[in-house]
Parts: C-alpha cells; structure tokens; sequence
C-alpha cells in the first residue's frame, strides 16, 4: 500500500492526475472511433484505446500493490495485437468501395 | 524516494498516453495517427509498465513488467505495419499534403488479388513459357 509521508502523497496523488488523464484519452480517442472515416481508423483507434485501458490496469496495480494486475496486462497486450492482426487481414480481404466504409 | 521515481514515471506515461489520443484525434490521415498511436502510445505504456516495477521492487514483478514491455516493444510495429499496408491496399486515401508516396502504382487498388494476398485465380505464366505452350499445342 502507499506509505505516509510525502513520497507516499506524491504518487498518490500522481496516480490521480494519471488516472484522470488515461480517460481523457479515452474520451478523445472515443471521438475518432465515431468519426471514422475508414475502417482501418477505427481499428486503430481501438487500438489506441486498448492501450488505454491497459495503462488503467496498470494504475490501478500500483494504487492496490495488487500486482496480479500484470498478468491481465501482458494477456491484454497480446490480444490487442490479434485484433489488430485480424481487422488488418478482414481489411485486405474485403472488396473496398469508399462510399461502404461510411456505412 | 523510489516512490517520487514512480510517481513520475506514471505523470511521463499518462501524458505520452494523452499525446498518443489527441494524435489519433487531430492528424490529418491515417498513416500520420498510426505514427502518433505507435510511436507515443508505445513509450507512455511502457512507461507506466516501468513504474510499476520500480514501485514494486520485487523481482518477479519487474521480470513480468519486462516482459509485457517486450511483448508491446514487439508487437505494436508490426500490427501497425500489416494495418497500414492493408489500408493502403484497399485504397484509404492519403493526406493531401503527402509529398513522396514511394508505394503509387505499385498495387492495383479496390481490386481482389493484390500482390501478396491468395487471389481467386492463378497467376498468368510468363510470356516466354505461355509462347511454349502455345507452340507445342
């Protein structure tokens, strides 16, 4: 757990202000995923978002000292790069017109 | 005292993370944010995978935020190079402010059977071996 003193309240309260920034970025990140324009944006905005999450966890692994935390984050890490892997191959395979990806 | 390093650790990490959001957000194309996302979001994760081991101090713990900054180390390029060549081949335009695209012309676009994707049909034979065949039938 956090100790006393002012090490202790500099992390907390940086754990905080972190916190409170990853959902910032999730929030931005929200916007390009309903923006679009192509698929492949918003791939890669969930992408993004994915690695924000992951950062959620890991915060939240320091604030618990509940360091299983990690497993979650390497599992994670590893999933988001086989969504990736598989938009990428339903991207390439898929018959693409401009005017569909708007859909 | 290693408490202050983590603690700035995660203040570096979730503003590389932020970078990394607003990028996605505000470049002009989707190869320039998949160079935000990558790049950034890369350092700021693994930044914050950093200050968890220097918070923790134990081995197996430093040894796992290792390995998830290997793994991220060696996958974040490549999903991001095999979803810019799919984009790029099913015809996501560039920005129109792209100077060099060393790519143009290279693949037929909006077209199945692109170049190093199995195509439905079998490649026509060279001209030379479709000259043989056509001499000896």
């Amino acid at each position: 757990m956090i100790a006393n003193g002012f090490d202790g309240s500099f992390l907390d309260w940086s754990i905080q202000i972190g916190t409170f920034t990853l959902l910032i970025g999730v929030i931005v990140v929200f916007i390009r995923i309903v923006r679009g324009p192509s698929l492949a944006d918003r791939a890669l905005a969930l992408d993004v978002m994915l690695n924000l999450g992951i950062g959620l966890i890991v915060l939240t692994a320091i604030r618990t000292a509940y360091y299983a935390y990690l497993d979650v984050a390497i599992a994670l890490v590893l999933v988001g790069f086989l969504a990736t892997t598989a938009f990428a191959r339903f991207i390439i395979y898929r018959r693409v017109s401009r005017e569909a990806d708007d859909a | 005292m290693l408490d202050i390093l983590s603690g700035a650790l995660v203040l570096f990490g979730a503003a590389f993370s932020l970078v990394a959001a607003v990028g996605v957000l505000r470049m002009p194309d989707l190869y320039v944010r998949m160079h935000a996302a990558s790049k950034a979001g890369t350092l700021g994760l693994g930044s914050l995978l950093i200050a968890v081991a220097v918070h923790s101090g134990d081995t197996a713990v430093v040894t796992r935020a290792l390995v998830a900054i290997f793994f991220l180390m060696l996958t974040a390029p490549i999903g991001a190079h095999l979803l810019a060549r799919a984009a790029y081949v099913s015809g996501v335009p560039c920005w129109s402010g792209t100077r060099i695209d060393e790519l143009a012309g290279r693949y037929k676009l909006n077209e199945p059977g692109v170049e190093g994707v199995d195509s439905p049909e079998p490649p026509e034979p060279p001209p030379a071996l479709a000259d043989a065949a056509r001499s000896e039938g």
